[in-house]
Parts: C-alpha cells; structure tokens; sequence
C-alpha cells in the first residue's frame, strides 16, 4: 500500500518519489537507452521484440506500444526519461503535453499562447471534484 | 585572488534549442524570447567573465537512475553535448576548467557539503541553451564552463535553503582560489512549468513575478519556500528554481538588479531571467 503524502493532493501531477521510482525503474531505464542511436534503430526495427530486453511489466510494455503517456506515468514512468522515447519518435515537450491534457493540440498551444493555466481552481483534488 | 562578480539566471527550455537548431529564430513565436536577451548578451560580452560556474539540472541524460547525486560538480577538461534522443546539439563542446573546479569540490566537501565529483559527462539542454542565451551560437564557448548539477528530477531535491547554503558554499571556495579569476555563476531551469499529467501547462506568473522580487531583496525569505508549495504553486518541474537559490547563495546579501525579463509562453513554459551585480 501506498503511503499517503501531502502533495498527492495536487490534482493532475504524479510526483516522482521513491515508490514511483522503484516502480518504473525498468521502464525508465529502457527509455535511456534509446540516447544511442544503435538502440533506436532496433527499437524501431521491432519494438516489441526490443522491450523484451528489459524486465518491466506487461502493462508498462503495453502502454509503451500505445504510447500511453499518462499510462506510463501512472506506472513509473518519468517525464524526463519518457522524452527520450517521444525524442525518438521526433515528438516535441509540447506535443506530448497536449496529449497528456487530452486537449487538441491546437488548444493546448492556444492555452500556452494565452498565458498557460492558471494555478486557479487547480491546486487540489477538491477544486477539480467541484468542477466534476 | 579569485574573485564573484555576479550571478544570473535562466530557463533552460530544450524547445529554445531546437528553435535556434532548426534556424527559427526569427519566426514571431520565438522573436521575443531572443529580443528578451539582446541587453544581456552584451552585458556579458562587455563583462567577459574567466570562468562561468553552471547550476542545472541533468535531464536524465548523464546520470540514469542508477545513480543519482543530490549535487555533483563537473571536474573533466571537456564536457560534450548529450544525445538526448534525436542526436546531439551541433553546439561546441563545453570546456571545463578542473584546477577552479577540484577546488571548489574540495572546499565545499572541507565545508560539509560532500559533492560528488565528475570526471566523465556529457551535458544536455539544461547546459546548453543557457550559454546559447547567453552567448549565441559562437563556434567556441567564449569562457570555460564549471557544471553544478543539482537533481531535481527524483524527489526529494535539495531544498532551497540547502540550495542557498551551497551557493555560499561556492562563494568562499572562489575566494580562496589563487589565482585571480572573474567568476560568473549561473542558475538555471523553471520558472513556474508543469511538463506531465492533466495540469500539463501551469503557469504562475504571480508567484514567478514575486520570486523575481524576493530574489534581489529578500532570498532568505525564498529559502523558506517548501517542496509543496513549489510543486503545487509553480508546477511540478517549477521546483528547479531551487537553483537559482544557489546562484544567489554565492552572490552578496546586497545586490543591484540590472536586468529581468519574463516571458509566457515558451512551450509548456514560463521562461525568467535576471541578471544580479554584486554590491
């Protein structure tokens, strides 16, 4: 089980702490990999086949395939190792943010072109229940 | 005798290096965030420090997760730009300077901060697009570069107060170097960012604009701010300001504000810079 912590509170962040560290070691271990470019070429070769290779969970391979970033997230993963699977795939921070927000990216770009979003109404759990 | 002379900060957004990569400087997007450093690039070329120490972060690119310092200094003659994924930046490699930098590796850790000390490591974005910013896109970077990394990917990171005390840290190693040195210290990252999740895009541009103000006239009362309120106020990858508290760690308590900008958006960001003189 899963201590509670104090900023599990802030809605819509998964903060990188010692469980989720543990948790997505594999996984963030094989998106390193993929700095060198030997390592992309196989991966792109096979992708599957590739992930063998490494020792995470069926469930964070299958959200790697899908590239279920949240999906990743929940499982571990960190943003700053996942960029260097969506790098790999010539994805930009901001294209992967979008999605990540399940906004168009479109509107997340015209969100971020009107000052980004505010901290109001989303610094905890309670405000977004309120606005259902 | 090695002397401080001044501090700034900047982001250190990797989509600036992509922009500068892919020649887009001049497209309307990203005009303003270069015209943002214009004042500065000449007050550092009129400057011309000796050696510029560099706070970032690495971003998963140097050190994986299968070691993780809190605070590492880079010791090596040279410091090549990381592949981060779509192949290395085509920016010069980064000179060190290890004389300055055992130094201080050794002064801090005398002075109970034990710093890892790196002989081997490629730099990323966090590095580079400071000294883009800065420098432009010389093909030498104009001076040598010490690398400061501080982890702010696991949590915890240091604190701010920790952060704070190692810049004083680095100020009383400087000053003990014999040989007479202008040094420059740089923090980078933030400011107010949010990169994962369904709050992706936070910015706060009132918590940005009031650390502005406390950096120059209050940072102990910036010490004082926790991990939490980071997370929650300025984004969970907003956290790396804690860096800049190291660059005003090593500045005086008195310092004249010569420049700032503030900038939103560059991509999922809200880019700060200010640069500080020592008084």
């Amino acid at each position: 089980m899963r201590q509670p912590q104090p900023y599990d509170d802030i809605p819509g962040t998964t903060v990188f702490d010692a469980e989720r560290s543990r948790q997505g070691y594999h996984l963030n271990q094989f998106c390193m990999s993929l700095m060198k470019p030997e390592n992309r070429a196989a991966f792109r070769a096979n992708e599957a086949e590739y992930l063998k290779a490494w020792p995470m969970t069926e469930a964070q391979r299958q959200r790697v395939l899908a590239r279920d970033w949240n999906g990743m997230i929940a499982l571990g993963g960190n943003i700053y190792f996942l960029a260097k699977l969506f790098s790999a795939d010539g994805k930009s921070f901001q294209h992967v943010a979008a999605i990540m927000t399940g906004a168009t990216q479109e509107a997340y770009a015209q969100m971020m072109l009107n000052g980004g979003r505010s901290p109001e109404g989303n610094r905890s759990l309670a405000e977004w229940k309120q606005r259902g | 005798m090695a002397e401080l002379f001044a501090g700034l900060t900047t982001s250190h957004v990797p989509a600036i290096g992509a922009a500068i990569d892919n020649g887009k400087t001049n497209e309307p997007y990203w005009q303003p965030v270069f015209k943002g450093f214009e004042f500065s690039k000449a007050w550092l070329e009129k400057l011309k420090p000796d050696v510029a120490i560099v706070v970032y972060n690495d971003h998963a690119s140097a050190f994986s997760l299968e070691i993780i310092p809190t605070f590492a200094i880079g010791c090596a003659e040279e410091f090549p730009p990381a592949d981060e994924g779509w192949g290395a930046r085509p920016v010069p490699v980064v000179k060190g300077h290890p004389d300055l930098a055992w130094h201080i590796a050794q002064s801090a850790i005398l002075d109970e901060f034990d710093m890892t000390i790196v002989n081997k490591m490629e730099v990323d974005h966090g590095l580079t697009v400071p000294l883009n910013l800065m420098c432009g896109t010389p093909k030498e970077w104009p001076f040598p570069v010490i690398p400061i990394c501080v982890n702010v990917v696991q949590y915890p990171p240091p604190t701010g107060h920790r952060c704070y005390m190692l810049g004083q840290a680095i100020r009383r190693a400087v000053e003990s170097f014999d040989k007479d040195l202008r040094v420059l210290v740089f923090g980078t990252g933030g400011m107010s960012h949010q990169l994962q999740g369904p709050r992706a895009g936070l910015t706060n541009q009132q918590f940005d604009y009031a650390f502005l103000d406390r950096l120059t006239q209050d940072p102990q009362a910036l010490t004082k701010i926790t991990p939490l309120e980071y997370l929650r106020e300025a984004g969970s990858e907003g956290i790396e300001l804690v860096m800049w508290l190291v660059m005003r760690g090593a500045l005086n308590d008195k310092v004249e504000e010569i420049y700032r900008f503030h900038h939103i958006p560059v991509s999922n960001t809200a880019l700060g810079h200010i640069i500080l003189e020592n008084r």
